[in-house]
């Protein structure tokens, strides 16, 4: 049914709201906040889409998704057609519309958004894709070309599953290397199954599985084998890596080696990956206070404080030096910490951390600031105001300030160009690195940034690494 | 899955299993360890990579049974798999040519010890071995030890097995006789490598420790194994675990592994409660 209705009367239609869990039941669980939008809303928040001549949305998008195509799609109740539209592009649809930060991206610049609220095509992508879960809908595509090459992805975060997908439906023999013992990076460990379920995970994984990638874990490149060894003794003609920015970044002040503080990694690890929430029968501990503090204002930050309160926390403290409106955590993500009752300390810097007799953490004293001048980052400086220093009572702190590059790989690997961050050097039009067959991207290359990114990343990298490949080629039948 | 070839008792509490791993047994060096996780829901524990046949692509750890993880470990029988098992981990051990090196294993400590006793006597030097335990029956490796050190002393606390003391008293004896030391190796409970530590230092002796603190993932993810070396924030699982003893902070390091003693204690006893009960059916 295609959209009768005249641009007027598109606009009068108001945006659509997911359906949630109250804030008052949802502290108590982790189950899933957003239910989503169900068929009725969707079709409705799909007819407000004015289908644009010019999509200006597909612009915002970092993997170009056709938006107003999958759209109408939806309005056509052809939903497996729409989640395969959104799968041309982008092949983990279930994910980017539950964590993408749309706020910034295809929604910021919807022409709808000019004098309306823009359509909520993230959670349109998210409806599609939910819905072809639940109902079965989903097809596998059957690849046909078949490339007598092996490649390698290392690290099976959405970085490298995009990349490995996209080189297995140009036909290569794909293998994922993972580390730890399941695949997902971030996606499993550190965002919480409140945001995304291990369940949706689990079945994305399992399409670039079925679609042909290996996927080996417990793995560790640059151990287990180096990357020259991946190459040179294992055979893979091409390597991709999408390793992550796996290692917390600490305050270094002074009471860090208190007991009860943890960085955020750590934190969401133990619970998220290890399920210590379900300890004693997960066998991974986790001791939260009454009052918790989480240091930060990104995702990270919301995440872990949000989990901290349904582990029990009656106080759970956000600290962040800046304002509200500098955060870089996803507008929705506030909001939820928000109406979950998270004490919000903005303009506040932590100063040092306070123990107990027994080496565990009881309070941390803060210093109080204010926002000067734009800095490098183009946003207002923090500077301290003096005597405003104070205590808060806590048995936690948790460090959600940034993460860097895991070293392993950069360490391991001669010839591979570092930049001072410890982030590896590509060219951001091939995505190669110093060494011609190696390619990277997402975290790594970024030092913490997005998942869509990260795809967008794996997606150029495929692309560069096909056609270094049939290059290869080329240049041995010349030699011969 | 990875599958145990064989498996021996060398005390009450230690237990030696082979593990079928070709890939780390191939890439281990002395100083490296592993992350195992036994069984779904299980925790991701670290242990050190005591020996390693290529040939066989096995892997031999040894494992003294202190709490569920390591019990649990312990009771698998040959023919058994553990479900996860990774590495080699860490930074392996810096061996050179120092000349003469003591090297001590204290307790399980020796299990680690070994592997870097074996290698530094491959690179030519030197190897001067003191192994210890509580009592007779805690020591392990005695014959292995044998073979790669010039010389090997044994001491027991309670004295029921040659020298009556501590490794360190041993160690101490050896510097007041006069002995010309150009490093040690020291590994073992944290208060014995301490100890070590305390007795090099006046002689600048240059001394490695290999630090356990708590571990998660053991790929420097997660920044719980953090320790203080010369002031500096260090992770042991990717910058270590062995270190400069001169430069640790033994102390903070104790304080920061009592984190989760008591639900540790917990878990421990639902596990045995449940043994228990198997048993009772048998
Ligand atoms: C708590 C948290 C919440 C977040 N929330 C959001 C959000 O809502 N929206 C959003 O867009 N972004 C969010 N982000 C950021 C986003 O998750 C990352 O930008 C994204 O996951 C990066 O993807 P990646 O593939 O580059 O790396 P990762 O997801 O980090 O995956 C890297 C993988 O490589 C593996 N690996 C590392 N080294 C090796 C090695 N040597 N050998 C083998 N494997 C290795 C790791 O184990 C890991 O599995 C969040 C991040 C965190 C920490
Ligand atoms: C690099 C490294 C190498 C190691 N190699 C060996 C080895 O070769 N053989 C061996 O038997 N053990 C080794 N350990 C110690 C081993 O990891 C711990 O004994 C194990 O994690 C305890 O787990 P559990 O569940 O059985 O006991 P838990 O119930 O978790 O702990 C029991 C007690 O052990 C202490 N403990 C907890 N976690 C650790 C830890 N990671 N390290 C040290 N003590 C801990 C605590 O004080 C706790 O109260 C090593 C540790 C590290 C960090
Ligand atoms: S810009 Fe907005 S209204 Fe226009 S096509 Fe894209 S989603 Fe639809
Ligand atoms: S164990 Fe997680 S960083 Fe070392």
């Amino acid at each position: 049914m295609p959209n009768t209705l005249k641009p007027s009367e598109r606009m009068k239609i108001p945006r659509q709201h997911s359906i949630e869990q109250p804030s008052t039941e949802r502290t108590k669980n982790f189950n899933e906040v957003s239910f989503g939008l169900n068929e009725e809303l969707a079709l409705l928040e799909a007819k407000r889409c004015l289908d644009c001549k010019n999509p200006v949305c597909i612009d915002g998008c970092p993997v170009r998704i056709d938006i107003p195509g999958f759209i109408i799609k939806i309005l056509e109740k052809d939903y497996a057609g729409a989640a395969d539209k959104i799968r041309e592009a982008n092949y983990l649809p279930a994910i980017c519309g539950r964590v993408c930060p749309q706020e910034d991206q295809c929604e910021i610049v919807c022409i709808l958004g000019k004098k309306h609220e823009p359509v909520a095509i993230g959670k349109l992508e998210r409806f599609v894709a939910d819905y072809e879960m639940a109902n079965n809908l989903f097809k596998s595509p059957v690849v046909n070309n078949h490339i007598d090459k092996k490649v390698a992805i290392v690290g099976s975060g959405p970085a490298g599953l995009t990349c490995a997908a996209e080189l297995v439906k140009l036909g290569y023999k794909v293998t994922i290397f993972e580390a730890l013992h399941a695949t997902g990076g971030v996606l499993r460990y550190g965002i919480p199954e409140f945001r995304l379920p291990k369940e949706i995970l689990d079945i994305e994984v399992n399409r670039v599985r079925e679609l042909g990638a290996e996927i080996l874990t417990n793995f560790v490149v640059g151990r287990t084998a180096t990357l020259d060894e991946l190459i040179d003794e294992m055979g893979y003609e091409a390597v991709f890596l999408g390793t992550g920015a796996g290692t917390p970044n600490f305050m270094e002040i002074p009471g860090e080696h208190l007991s009860g503080v943890l960085s955020a990694n750590e934190f969401l690890t133990r619970v998220n990956f290890m399920k210590a929430y379900a300890f004693p029968e997960a066998d991974t501990p986790i001791k939260i206070g009454k009052q918790i503090a989480v240091i930060g204002g990104g995702n990270t930050a919301m995440d872990a404080v949000r989990t901290a309160k349904r582990l029990g926390a009656e106080q759970a403290y956000l600290i962040y030096r800046r304002s509200r409106k500098e955060m870089p955590a996803r507008v929705e993500e506030v909001m939820h910490a928000e109406e979950e009752g998270i004490e919000f300390m903005m303009l506040t810097n932590p100063l040092r951390i306070i123990g107990d007799e027994f080496n565990w953490v009881k309070a941390i004293e803060c210093q109080k600031m204010e926002l000067g001048e734009p800095d490098d980052s183009g946003r207002r400086k923090p500077i301290p105001i003096k005597g405003s220093e104070y205590i808060i009572e806590v048995q936690n702190v948790i460090e959600a300030i940034g993460q860097k590059p895991n070293p392993i790989i950069q360490a391991t690997t001669p010839g591979l160009g570092i930049s001072k961050r410890g982030t590896v050097v590509v060219d951001n039009k091939t995505m190669v690195t110093s060494r011609p067959n190696v390619f990277a991207g997402g975290d790594l290359i970024h030092g913490g940034a997005t998942v869509i990114l990260a795809m967008h990343d794996g997606k150029l990298a495929a692309a560069s690494m096909h056609e270094y490949l049939q290059n290869v080629d080329k240049e041995e039948k010349v030699t011969k | 899955m990875y599958k145990i070839i064989e498996k021996q008792k060398l005390s009450e509490t230690i237990t030696k299993l082979v593990i079928e791993s070709p890939r780390v047994a191939k890439k281990r060096k002395a100083g490296n360890f592993v992350m195992i996780r036994v069984k779904e829901g299980g925790e991701r524990i670290p242990i050190t990579i005591a020996d390693s046949d290529i040939e066989k692509g096995t892997v031999s750890i040894i494992v003294q049974a202190i709490g569920k993880t390591t019990k649990m470990l312990c009771s698998l029988k040959e023919g058994e798999y553990v479900l996860d098992f990774v590495g080699p981990l860490g930074e392996p051990t810096p061996i050179e040519n120092f000349g003469r090196v003591v090297c001590i294993g204290g307790g399980v400590g020796t299990a680690e010890v070994y592997p870097i006793a074996k290698a530094l006597r491959d690179a030519g030097n030197e190897v001067i071995g003191i192994i210890g335990a509580r009592s007779k029956d805690l020591i392990i490796l005695e014959k292995e030890m044998g073979e790669v050190c010039n010389k090997l002393y044994i001491t027991t606390d309670d004295g029921s097995y040659q020298g009556k003391g501590f490794v360190s008293d041993q160690l101490q004896d050896l510097i007041n006789s006069g002995m010309k030391i150009d490093g040690v190796y020291a590994i073992g409970p944290i208060p014995m490598m301490k100890v070590c530590a305390n007795v090099t230092r006046p002689f600048g002796i240059k001394t490695y420790v290999s630090l356990n603190p708590i571990m998660v993932d053991g790929t420097g993810m997660c920044g719980g194994c953090r320790v203080t070396v010369g002031g500096k924030m260090k992770f042991a699982c990717v910058d270590g675990p062995e270190f400069d003893a001169h430069e640790v902070d033994f102390d903070e390091l104790i304080m920061r592994n009592r984190t989760y003693a008591d639900l540790e204690t917990i878990s421990d006893k639902t596990y045995e409660e449940h043994v228990c009960k198997l048993e009772g059916v048998k």
